[in-house]
């Protein structure tokens, strides 16, 4: 980096001495040769834990519109959510060794040690929106403790006044990013003794689970002010079953997602949710993008540097719901 | 001599009541009208996959492709609505799939022959396959407009009764007519009963059974517009779950033999009362998940012990495909 600047100083230097006398004629940037040569050709293979959903498909289109101007080879491997395949597509990669391995943890635990085989092995690995035990060098992604602390500040304030009772939709036990936000959920709550959890319960990320468990606590908790959901592709569900209980407005609904229009903004300004945390795919995509140039122009040994680059959350709400920029389009994103 | 003899029904039935009885004593708010509306309304669709899949097994047969004629045909009509066509057409061209569907699975078992078990398997995976390559654009194929009122097969209440169970009640009805009042339902219980005795006899076996899987596949696509309807959107991505052991739970629970030609509808419907209580009174006593799966597993276990302490096999009772 040092290294750089003083590079750059250095042809800024040498271009202010240079430039009236060149004044007529075109300039070489220095830098941009080396940077394509070090792109072309290079593979960078991403494996999702399915793709067919919202925030896989944008990730990949995303990553491809960055990445294959370049003469970067860009590879999928879809597991379609088994874990043992996406296991073994990784081992394969570490043998196949590309350049870069974008991944999508299921859990914590599985893709750990490989993980760091592959950058032990010279493989850069980063990881999007599910992070695994071992940190390596890059990570992208939503910050879930935050998501769940920004969704249970936003029940617990409409709870001002009301019944103070709430319920809560989890994800699938096993999966850390439904730990994380529960874990959120509980840094506020942990605040607000005030507030009653009447239901805690885990919907395995399925619509129609998350609306089986609504409907059940709602007709125990009539009075019920707010739910906190934990995605809004499953929360369908939830805000179905507080629809037809006729608790639209009454009840506040707040899950996350990642912004597709259909399944965020729409929804919101149906009344569906009241707030649903977006961590925005695209923006997400184009990190990922940004981050993989600058590992693979820099040329540093993968795993000598860590770092993250939690996504910058945008809260979708009645507000902004109507507008171009809240949310995105996946079939736009593809073109 | 007579013995006295408990059928597994009966068990189950007990096993329900007794449940039913402790969660009414000991949960505040399981025994009300409302609570039981809701009880019923969530597991409608299981209940309405569970009649599907006791035409098939009444028949000596079994679909494992049942979830995916739920999520498929559904999943049709929501993308061919968001490309822009018409609700009618769509929903005609999903049932017309569902039709295919179901001819290939009763030709596949009933003229060529392969065990249901292994053609259902593979066509439901082919099936399941084709929506997530070709058909569908997502995984949860979401509402859009133009869908309005679809949804009336799946929210809101038919004098007062939530529609889904209405509608589970309706295809209890049709099932339970063709069962007991049609030919062709005399038929299936002669051929699940015997089949070599009733092709002997001169029953048409081969178009019964093409019947039988059409049926099940039209009534498990019509679980899934209830569905659908239900909660605005058709997650496809269902095939991958372990629904289809609910299913067969479900038939094999309130008493319908795998081995065929036993059983009928309020089998079903008692099987599914039973997994709807347990769900409920789970759900109300906030028990984690992984304590519902456990508690689930050991009521399970208890019903099917039972069973074998009170009806032991021997070579008498013992059929061919028993389990």
């Amino acid at each position: 980096m040092k290294r750089m600047t003083t590079m750059a100083l250095l042809a800024l230097g040498m271009l202010s001495t240079a430039a009236p006398a060149l004044a007529q004629q075109g300039l070489d940037e220095p830098f941009q040769k080396p940077f394509k040569e070090a792109l072309a050709g290079k593979t960078v293979a991403y494996v999702p834990v399915a793709m067919n959903f919202d925030l896989t498909e944008g990730w990949y289109a995303g990553l491809k519109k960055e990445l294959e101007p370049y003469g970067v080879k860009f590879e999928l491997r879809d597991p379609n959510w088994n874990t043992n395949n996406g296991a073994q597509a990784v081992t394969s990669l570490i043998s196949e060794k590309p350049a870069v391995i974008v991944v999508h943890n299921p859990d914590v635990q599985t893709y750990a040690k490989l993980l760091q085989r592959a950058e032990n092995e010279g493989i850069y690995v980063i990881q999007i929106n599910m992070g695994s035990a071992y940190r390596s060098s890059g990570f992208v992604g939503a910050n879930w403790i935050e998501i769940g602390e920004k969704d249970a500040e936003a029940v617990v304030k409409a709870c001002e006044g009301k019944s103070n009772k709430i319920a809560i939709v989890q994800g699938a036990l096993s999966a850390a990013a439904s730990a994380y936000t529960l874990k959120g959920v509980e840094n506020v709550l942990a605040k607000h003794p005030e507030i009653k959890v009447v239901s805690s319960q885990a919907a395995d990320w399925d619509a129609a689970k998350a609306k089986a468990i609504t409907q059940t606590v709602l007709k125990q908790n009539p009075d019920l002010c707010g739910i906190i959901g934990f995605w809004d592709g499953m929360d369908i569900g939830t805000a179905a079953a507080v629809k037809e209980a006729g608790l639209t407005g009454k009840v506040f609904v707040a899950t996350s997602g990642g912004g597709e229009s259909k399944g965020a903004c729409a929804q919101v300004k149906a009344g569906a949710f009241d707030l649903d945390m977006s961590y925005d795919v695209p923006t997400q995509a184009a990190q990922m993008g940004a981050l993989i140039k600058y590992l693979i122009s820099s040329g540093v040994k993968p795993g000598s540097v860590k770092g993250s680059s939690y996504t910058t959350l945008i809260p979708v709400t009645k507000d902004n719901a109507g507008s171009d920029t809240a949310c995105w389009n996946l079939g736009d994103l593809k073109k | 001599m007579k013995r006295f003899r408990v059928t597994q029904q009966e068990i189950v039935f007990v096993v329900f009541a007794v449940l039913f009885a402790a969660f009414s004593i000991l949960l505040p708010g399981f025994l009300t009208a409302d609570n039981m509306l809701t009880l019923l309304q969530n597991v409608a669709v299981l209940g309405i996959l569970g009649l599907a899949m006791a035409i098939v097994v009444l028949g000596r047969g079994i679909d494992i492709s049942l979830i995916a004629a739920l999520a498929v045909p559904p999943g049709i009509v929501l993308q061919m609505v968001q490309n822009g066509h018409s609700l009618p057409a769509s929903i005609v061209t999903a049932l017309l799939f569902a039709v295919v569907f179901g001819l290939v699975n009763g030709w596949l078992i009933a003229v060529a022959e392969v065990p249901s078990l292994f053609a259902t398997l593979a066509t439901g995976i082919f099936v399941a396959g084709l929506g997530q390559a070709f058909l569908f654009q997502l995984d949860v194929v979401q509402w859009s407009p133009g869908m309005e009122g679809f949804q009336r097969l799946g929210q809101g209440a038919i004098f007062g009764v939530p529609t889904p169970i209405v509608m589970f009640a309706i295809a209890c009805v049709a099932v339970a007519v063709f069962l007991r009042l049609t030919r062709w339902g005399a038929y299936t219980y002669a051929i699940g009963d015997n089949p070599n005795a009733a092709r002997v006899t001169g029953l048409p076996v081969r178009p019964i059974i093409i019947l039988q899987y059409v049926l099940a596949t039209l009534i498990g696509s019509f679980a899934g517009f209830v569905m659908a309807a239900s909660i605005n959107s058709m997650p496809t991505r269902i095939f991958n779950s372990t629904l289809i052991y609910d299913v067969i739970l479900v038939v094999v629970l309130g008493g319908i033999g795998l081995s065929g030609g036993r059983g009928g509808v309020l089998n079903v419907i008692i099987g599914t009362l039973l997994i709807g209580t347990m769900l409920n009174g789970m759900t109300i006593l906030d028990i984690p998940y992984a304590g519902q799966n456990l508690i689930k597993g050991v009521v399970l276990l208890l019903a099917v012990i039972t069973d074998s302490f009170l009806n032991p096999r021997n070579e008498e009772t013992a059929q061919q495909g028993d389990i």
